[in-house]
């Protein structure tokens, strides 16, 4: 069977494939809405907190032989910590200026870290085995799944929506949000703001980071693996609507797709159409599709 | 650190034996190297600080070894990969630092900016991280040296011997620019001259990450032989997704441009029996251990085959400056041209008037994990092609200075 010429297996396999980029979009696109929702701040070293995420993981492994379960929650909590350093000793100072003081100042640090790595570990990256529990795979008649993709989407899907349920259900998610809305009343009311920001901004890296530790057996752990990856994912937090936690999300995975079905149609359009997209988006609602005007 | 440039100055061995005659014929008294290359991005690892290292190693082996009348200067700068940062340092250099010759410039955009500049100016440049063939050919000049390889040589070497072995059918995953489309040409033309067929090519964006979908592409296409057209982490991407997705072993790959780095960073385990070409292997025979291991000592990575071209083009052209008995372009170059390269790297190596430097190039394996015995124990060596085998005839020359 066909659809406009292309088997329906290829185009199976290419959806799936679609979507499993969509969940790491969706894990990262998430990180930067919360952060811009709450502190203002445009991360633009989300991408290298994501790339820190993988080599934490790859050094604990080949340095300590820390295993990869072990790594998936202790690299999120040393590269969360790193966040809440740079939130107190940095970030903080400028919450009161311009957004683009914010992005200048995380762009920086995005290439000393960068540049810090490259340093060290050089430009061609290093290795890092599928851990040996998700190292086979299943036949699903029309495609080859590795278990360890499978195992990317059940694993951001689970967090994402953890939390969006944390922000949107829970006690601590509506002081979050209502210091977004208006901090100082929050703050009158005896929530101490500064600490709920700093966590933000800890837990927004620390999610940058899990993403970096489930991509470092699949794309080889390299100093830059970050950087090409952020562009998009700033389209896609765009596109979605700045500080829209589910927009995020559903935005994520669906740029993924559509990346995945023009790999099949126009491959050579793939890395643009995100943008394109974006374009349109801007063009016909300004805030994004889920966020608020 | 953008325009990061160290100016190392290695003091003469003045010998009272030489004539005053010659050394008044160097300008300014001493002879400059600039090199040119990427310190800080995607290639950087496979010329980069290793091939300053290797000019470095050149100049101090030269002045120990030759002792010549005359001071030899290094400076070096960050391209970027970018053409107009490439020419527009190469120009500062030779107008105001007196630079005699330019060297290295991986990526092919940057080396034919340079080469235009090096000829209005008088110069030289010497390439060798630098792959697309049209150096040799439409752009061809006469100040221009093309040392360690290019995509003739890679498809020559890496398509004929695979399809030769029975991997007829082809499908080739091609880097959506200008190298990639002229390495994936360079070996559908072998392929199909050596009796294969090629089944089709999907380009990718370059720099790409995921490379899933463009596999299942190649997979679907059934065809025995995946042909990578790319380089750097793209190469090394698409061959660790091909294993996860249980691409290879079933149908295999060949890595039409890998370098040494690249295999060591993947590991054995996703790249033992793939096939590739290079012009140096550093564990081939006893000259080029003992030159790697002392390179081995200071980067702590083995060379790759343009750090080594680095120094044997380097020591060449220091060699051809002493001959001569001067540093004028034109005279050095005929000196270049005519003298042999004996070293480590080549043997009888010539450069030819379209400026390609030939010498012998080696087909290899990589090793299974168990056969590698010792660190950088990567390549067996299947099969040595012969310098007039390995490079375009000049019979197909399309550069203008070749007469036919």
């Amino acid at each position: 069977m066909e659809i406009f010429g292309i088997p329906t297996a290829l185009l199976g396999s290419q959806l799936l494939v679609g979507l499993i980029n969509g969940s790491f979009y969706a894990i990262l696109s998430l990180g930067l809405a919360i952060i811009f929702g709450l502190l203002n701040i445009i991360n633009f070293c989300h991408g290298a907190q994501y790339m820190m995420g993988a080599f934490v993981a790859w050094i604990a492994l080949t340095r300590f032989g820390i295993n990869y379960w072990v790594a998936l929650i202790a690299a999120p909590l040393i590269v969360g910590a790193v966040g809440v350093v740079i939130e107190r000793l940095m970030l903080r100072r400028l919450y009161k200026l311009d957004h683009l003081y914010g992005l200048l100042l995380t762009f920086g640090l995005a290439l000393i870290i960068e540049g810090i790595f490259r340093d060290q570990y050089g430009i061609s990256g290093e290795s890092y085995d599928v851990p040996e529990l998700l190292s086979s795979g299943i036949n699903l008649g029309f495609m080859f799944l590795p278990i360890y993709r499978a195992w990317i989407i059940v694993a951001s899907l689970t967090v994402c929506f953890g939390t969006w349920y944390m922000i949107e259900r829970t006690k601590l998610g509506a002081y979050l949000r209502a210091g977004t809305e208006n901090s100082q009343m929050v703050q009158a009311l005896g929530i101490n703001v500064p600490l709920l920001i700093t966590f933000t901004y800890g837990y927004g890296v620390a999610l940058a980071a899990f993403a970096g530790v489930l991509a470092a057996p699949v794309f080889q752990v390299n100093p830059l693996m970050g950087s090409n990856l952020i562009i998009v994912v700033f389209a896609v937090v765009v596109i979605g609507g700045m500080g829209s936690i589910m927009g995020s999300i559903l935005t994520g995975l669906g740029l993924g797709l559509i990346e995945g079905l023009t790999k099949v149609f126009y491959p050579e359009a793939s890395s643009v159409i995100v943008f394109v997209i974006m374009v349109i988006v801007l063009l016909v609602r300004p805030a994004g599709l889920f966020g608020k005007t | 650190m953008k325009t990061k440039q160290l100016a190392i100055t290695a003091c003469a061995a003045a010998l009272a034996t030489l004539s005053a005659g010659a050394s008044a014929q160097i300008s300014g008294g001493s002879v400059k190297i600039g090199v040119l290359t990427d310190l800080s991005g995607t290639y950087s690892d496979l010329a980069g600080s290793g091939a300053v290292l290797a000019t470095r190693m050149a100049i101090d082996d030269f002045i120990a070894r030759e002792k010549p009348a005359f001071k030899i200067e290094m400076v070096t700068a960050d391209h970027q990969n970018k053409a107009d940062i490439a020419s527009n340092k190469a120009r500062e250099w030779i107008e105001r630092e007196n630079v005699d010759t330019v060297t290295e410039l991986v990526t092919t955009s940057t080396a034919l900016a340079v080469m235009k500049v090096a000829k209005e100016k008088d110069r030289i440049a010497i390439m060798n991280g630098p792959a697309s063939t049209p150096i040799t050919n439409e752009q061809c000049n006469d100040v221009t040296v093309h040392y360690t390889y290019d995509t003739y040589a890679l498809a020559n070497g890496t398509a004929k011997a695979v399809t030769t072995q029975g991997g007829k059918n082809w499908f080739f995953l091609t880097a959506d620019y200008a190298f990639g489309h002229s390495l994936e040409k360079d070996s559908s033309a072998v392929v199909t001259a050596n009796g294969g067929k090629v089944l089709g090519s999907v380009r990718h964006p370059f720099p790409g990450s995921d490379f899933s979908s463009f596999l299942l592409k190649a997979q679907a296409s059934g065809a025995q032989v995946i042909g990578l057209a790319n380089a750097g982490a793209d190469t090394t991407n698409a061959i660790k997704q091909a294993a996860e997705f249980g691409i290879t072993p079933k149908q295999s790959l060949a890595g039409l441009l890998m370098f040494i780095t690249d295999v060591h960073s993947l590991g054995l385990k996703p790249t033992q029996g793939m096939f590739l070409t290079t012009g140096f292997y550093w564990d081939r025979n006893d000259e080029t251990r003992a030159w790697s291991k002392r390179f081995f000592d200071k980067q702590k990575k083995m060379p790759t085959m343009v750090q080594a071209g680095q120094y044997s083009s380097i020591y060449h052209y220091l060699k051809a400056v002493k001959a001569a008995g001067s540093d004028d372009t034109g005279k050095v170059m005929a000196m270049m041209k005519k003298t042999p390269i004996n070293d480590f790297f080549a043997k009888n190596g010539q450069i030819r008037d379209d400026g390609r430097m030939v010498h012998d190039m080696y087909l290899v394996q990589v090793k299974k994990p168990a056969d590698s015995k010792y660190p950088w124990d990567y390549y067996t060596i299947k099969a040595t092609i012969p310098a007039a085998e390995a490079f375009q005839p000049l019979a197909q020359s399309r550069c203008p200075l070749i007469k036919k």
